[in-house]
């Protein structure tokens, strides 16, 4: 049972991209790109995550059936933050004119801050 | 080996010989190893989601207070982050090597590198005994001295519950794994393993690198998305 054995440099070569990623996500933090900075945030990490999953937790050399599971890991993580998000990104969409919604696109949040605008409360609109 | 081997073979009988580490219920090391990769990774679907809730709800807060997110987590401090997310990657590697010498059978260097895992696993926690000591001086911890400047106040509080929960519980988990890594040193060191069976290694393994890809996300999300300003 000798299980895939990866050569030392692939370990010191996927090391290397992590450290590189972690660079290049510390420096973009700074760059100011508007709504960009946490999707791209977020594809440096999940790149880095895929990489660590493959090579360092041996997941590209396993049987079909880890591959699956670790799979499902992801699949479900992406039911919880998907269909949570989507409705709550949604629900200050205009369903239709003149309807309840509010004014156009917008995500109301259950706290005030600073009291400027007043807070929605439930079942304001 | 062998004297063991025919040793524990005649204790069970009529039982064929086999290696001293297969269980009797597998048929062969690679189904006993199979197995155990795939229990372990199943344990690890439920730490996604255990850590998947977390990250939810700093999803929705993150969408709900944006400005007290960019203004609170200007108060982290990136260096420490940064270096502290050098030390779990260096970790991870080292684990790696840790597998990989067990894989070949190199006992001694399989001690070294755990023992060199949980040096670096250490090291990260004294980092976060530091970060969490200065939020304390802060007043940044949430409770009835908390203290944030500004009207942001109310969500901040939010922001530094969630900030404790994510890297607590993530230190936790550096805590439990820097024990296991102890008994695996300690297996190693005993000359335990073999290239036929290092199984407690490659397991724990699974979980040290699970851990550090916990970080590789909380770092970027705690420290790093709302520094540009664009809220500001």
């Amino acid at each position: 049972m000798a299980g895939h054995i990866s050569p030392k440099s692939t370990y010191y070569a996927v090391f290397a991209v992590l450290m590189v990623g972690t660079a290049i996500t510390v420096a973009v933090a700074f760059v100011n790109l508007g709504s960009f900075n946490f999707p791209v945030a977020i594809g440096i990490a999940i790149t880095k995550a895929t990489l660590v999953i493959l090579f360092f937790m041996h997941a590209r050399y396993s049987s079909r059936l880890t591959k699956l599971f670790v799979g499902t890991a992801f699949f479900f993580l992406a039911i919880l933050l998907g269909l949570t998000m989507t409705d709550v990104l949604s629900r200050g969409l205009k369903t239709y004119p003149g309807g309840a919604g509010g004014s156009g696109y917008g995500v109301r949040a259950p706290l005030a801050t600073g009291g400027a605008a007043g807070a929605p409360r439930e079942g304001a609109h | 080996m062998s004297d063991s081997l025919a040793s524990h073979a005649g204790s069970h009988g009529a039982h064929a010989a086999h290696h001293p580490d297969l269980q009797h219920h597998f048929d062969t090391l690679d189904q006993q190893h199979e197995a155990a990769t795939l229990g372990m990774w199943l344990f690890l679907i439920t730490e996604v989601l255990f850590f998947g809730g977390l990250f939810l709800a700093y999803m929705l807060y993150r969408v709900w207070y944006p400005v007290a997110w960019a203004e609170a987590s200007r108060e982290l401090d990136i260096v420490l982050g940064a270096f502290n997310t050098a030390v779990l990657i260096g970790s991870s590697l080292t684990m790696a090597f840790a597998v990989r010498s067990a894989q070949t059978g190199k006992q001694r260097a399989t001690v070294v590198w755990i023992l060199l895992t949980m040096a670096l696993g250490l090291v990260f926690l004294i980092v976060k005994y530091f970060e969490y000591k200065e939020k304390f001086e802060h007043h940044h911890v949430p409770g009835p001295n908390f203290v944030f400047e500004g009207p942001q106040a109310g969500p901040a509080q939010i922001y530094f519950s969630l900030y404790f929960l994510m890297t607590g519980l993530h230190a936790t988990h550096m805590i439990i794994g820097f024990f296991i890594m102890a008994v695996v040193a300690w297996m190693a060191h005993k000359k335990r393993f073999s290239p036929d069976w290092y199984t407690p290694v490659e397991i724990s393994g699974l979980y040290w690198h699970f851990v550090d890809i916990v970080w590789i996300f909380l770092f970027p999300l705690l420290y790093l998305v709302d520094r540009a300003g664009h809220f500001a």
